[in-house]
């Protein structure tokens, strides 16, 4: 097994099992965003790497070059950092209404006083 | 000719809209664009389904590229299919929305969920119409990120809970499904479909294959809300607006279902691939799991709109169900579900929309003597009950009837039983709304006779009236169902 040869792949897979860690033990809405953008951005990572080859160039057609690295990865990896953006700001837009209306950014706490919530409702509700 | 370009459009025009509401900044400007739009859709998705049975499958090479290279619009068989269920639920949602979300969203926020709901119909018509893997994947996030932002405009402070949940959920499904794609993409050097699955054929190394289809399955589960991943599904369904819960329903977890069926018999065509490695069986059995478990929550709930979720966890069972069977019965029973399962729960959630609406509740408890204040909204929810059940003479019942066909050619014998016992509490859970709502006496001071806006009335009862219909002639759902099936399975041959 070449072990620095797959520096990348093991950069890789280091950084999604970390952040799908942190998306599932943290409590704290905010850690959860930056656990799963740190999910995202591994996968960023493994669609980039193979794509390049050591010595090759941009897909540019001339007689000095021979080997190419390929630009399509770069192209689709520019579509998923766009939708990973787009996924964090909604994401934090979401926990500034959650802090709002909740006053916490815990995620126990807010089960908690959800749940506290329907206990006091179903006891409204039990003598009609 | 324009014909030509129908599947551009398709996906063109909601796509379009969306900004042009947000521009022009009116609920009631952005409610008429959005509904011309899926009109629209739904003519564009019926032509393309009558020319699919003409002329069979059609290709659309996106901005003339040709494919492999270029993004390729595929229509064929099942999408044209899927295509028509999408845009037929949302022509009818959003005529039915203008009053519900009147009454459930601050005014200021309808052109908002107008733009939201164009973008997520313009994700779910694109997941269904491209052939290209990668933009799966974006479609997948357009309609899942304006999905977020539908639940989260649910006037209950838990549907913003809710929708973080989902969105949590929802990323890591699609960031799997994406995973899954560039091992594929690594493996084959394609993102086209078809293209891959020819490349498929001829790759030796078996275990980056493998893990391909471990990440998609598991990804697009998450999306389906395969038990036992669905605990987002209960939660969103149940706080988001009633039209927003009516048009997801009916679609968001269908077309996560056509992608997995896509990817499994289409791409991996799981008996060639993977000798040994039991996927169907398991997938058989979560979905005996589902069917009777979550319907025993269902039962235990009092709400009555998360009933109902639970209820969609189970439905999602029969549809998964015939899926791991994985013969022309079972994958016909899969995809009629597909249908008719989006029909009948659309139209309870429409209903109980109007409950809400009338009642300012959906507590099942609040509901007591509902029949004789509103009549025409109650017979309706029996009547998509029966559905639900699987009565003969309902959509429900020609799902059941294949699923019962296929496990007997199966030799599966206790499916059959699963399939009864789950028909079994889907009329109990049934039977305690009628209980409630017909047999128990209305609360002193209650209003006497109080029904349904009509303009919520006729469009839900518009699909009360489908789940009858296509319970006794199927030559549009079962005809369709199994010539998607048969070109399913023979991707497998």
């Amino acid at each position: 097994m070449n072990l620095v040869g797959h520096y990348s792949y093991w950069m890789t897979i280091l950084l999604m099992v970390a952040g799908l860690y942190i998306v599932v033990a943290r409590s704290n809405l905010i850690k959860k965003l930056i656990g799963l953008g740190i999910f995202q951005t591994s996968v960023y990572l493994l669609y980039i790497a193979p794509g390049k080859l050591i010595g090759g160039t941009a897909p540019i057609v001339s007689e000095q070059f021979a080997v190419y690295s390929n630009p399509l990865p770069h192209v689709l990896i520019l579509t998923a950092i766009v939708v990973g953006v787009a996924t964090l700001a909604l994401g934090l837009a979401l926990v500034v209404r959650i802090h709002e209306e909740y006053g916490s950014i815990e995620e126990d706490a807010i089960l908690e006083i959800d749940q506290h919530t329907a206990a006091v409702q179903g006891q409204d509700g039990q003598p009609s | 000719m324009i014909l030509d370009h129908l599947p551009a459009l398709q996906v063109v025009v909601p796509l379009l809209a969306a900004p042009l509401i947000v521009l022009l900044r009116s609920g009631r400007l952005g409610w008429l664009i959005a509904t011309a739009v899926s009109w629209t859709g739904l003519v564009i998705a019926v032509l393309l389904f009558l020319r699919v049975q003409d002329a069979g499958t059609i290709s659309y090479a996106m901005g003339s590229w040709a494919p492999p290279w270029g993004i390729e619009y595929r229509v064929d068989a099942l999408s044209s299919y899927v295509l028509v269920l999408v845009s037929l639920l949302a022509a009818v949602v959003l005529p039915y929305a203008r009053l519900s979300i009147a009454a459930e969203v601050p005014s200021d926020r309808h052109y908002l969920l107008y733009a939201m709901f164009a973008l997520c119909l313009c994700g779910l018509l694109g997941i269904t119409i491209t052939g290209d893997a990668f933009n799966v994947f974006v479609f997948l996030e357009i309609s899942s990120l304006s999905g977020y932002v539908l639940i989260a405009l649910g006037r209950d402070r838990r549907a913003l809970r809710s929708a973080f949940q989902y969105l949590i959920m929802g990323t890591i499904g699609a960031t799997f499904y994406v995973i899954g794609v560039g091992l594929l993409y690594l493996m084959t050097g394609t993102l086209n479909l078809a293209d891959m699955a020819t490349r498929l054929g001829a790759v030796q190394e078996v275990r980056p294959v493998l893990a391909a289809l471990a990440f998609i399955t598991v990804g697009l589960s998450l999306k389906i809300a395969l038990f036992p991943l669905h605990i987002w599904l209960p939660g969103a369904y149940a706080y988001a607006p009633s039209a927003v819960s009516a048009f997801m329903a009916g679609t968001v977890t269908k077309v996560s279902v056509y992608v997995l069926l896509r990817f499994m018999f289409g791409i991996f065509g799981v008996r060639l691939v993977l000798p040994g490695l039991p996927l169907l069986e398991i997938l058989t059995l979560l979905s005996a799991v589902a069917m009777v478990v979550a319907s025993l929550v269902a039962l235990l709930e009092r709400d009555l709109k998360r009933l109902l979720a639970y209820s969609s966890v189970a439905q999602i069972g029969y549809i998964t169900l015939g899926l791991g069977l994985g013969n022309v019965d079972g994958m016909t029973a899969s995809v009629v579900h597909l249908f008719n399962h989006g029909v009948t729960k659309t139209a309870l959630f429409m209903l109980v929309g109007g409950i809400v609406l009338r009642t300012g509740s959906c507590q099942l408890d609040a509901l007591a003597g509902l029949a004789r204040r509103m009549p025409v909204t109650c017979f309706g929810v029996v009547l998509a009950g029966l559905s639900l059940i699987g009565v003969p003479g309902t959509a429900g019942f020609i799902t059941k009837w294949h699923l019962v066909l296929s496990a007997l050619q199966a030799g599966q014998w206790w499916i059959v039983v699963v399939i009864a016992a789950s028909s079994l509490l889907a009329a109990a859970y049934v039977w305690r709304f009628v209980e409630i709502a017909y047999l128990r006496a209305a609360p002193t001071g209650a209003a006497s006779r109080e029904e349904a806006p009509l303009q919520l009335l006729v469009p839900a009862w518009l699909l009360v009236a489908a789940c009858i219909y296509f319970g006794f002639d199927t030559s549009f759902s079962l005809a369709g169902a199994r010539d998607a099936a048969v070109m399913l399975l023979e991707g497998m041959r």
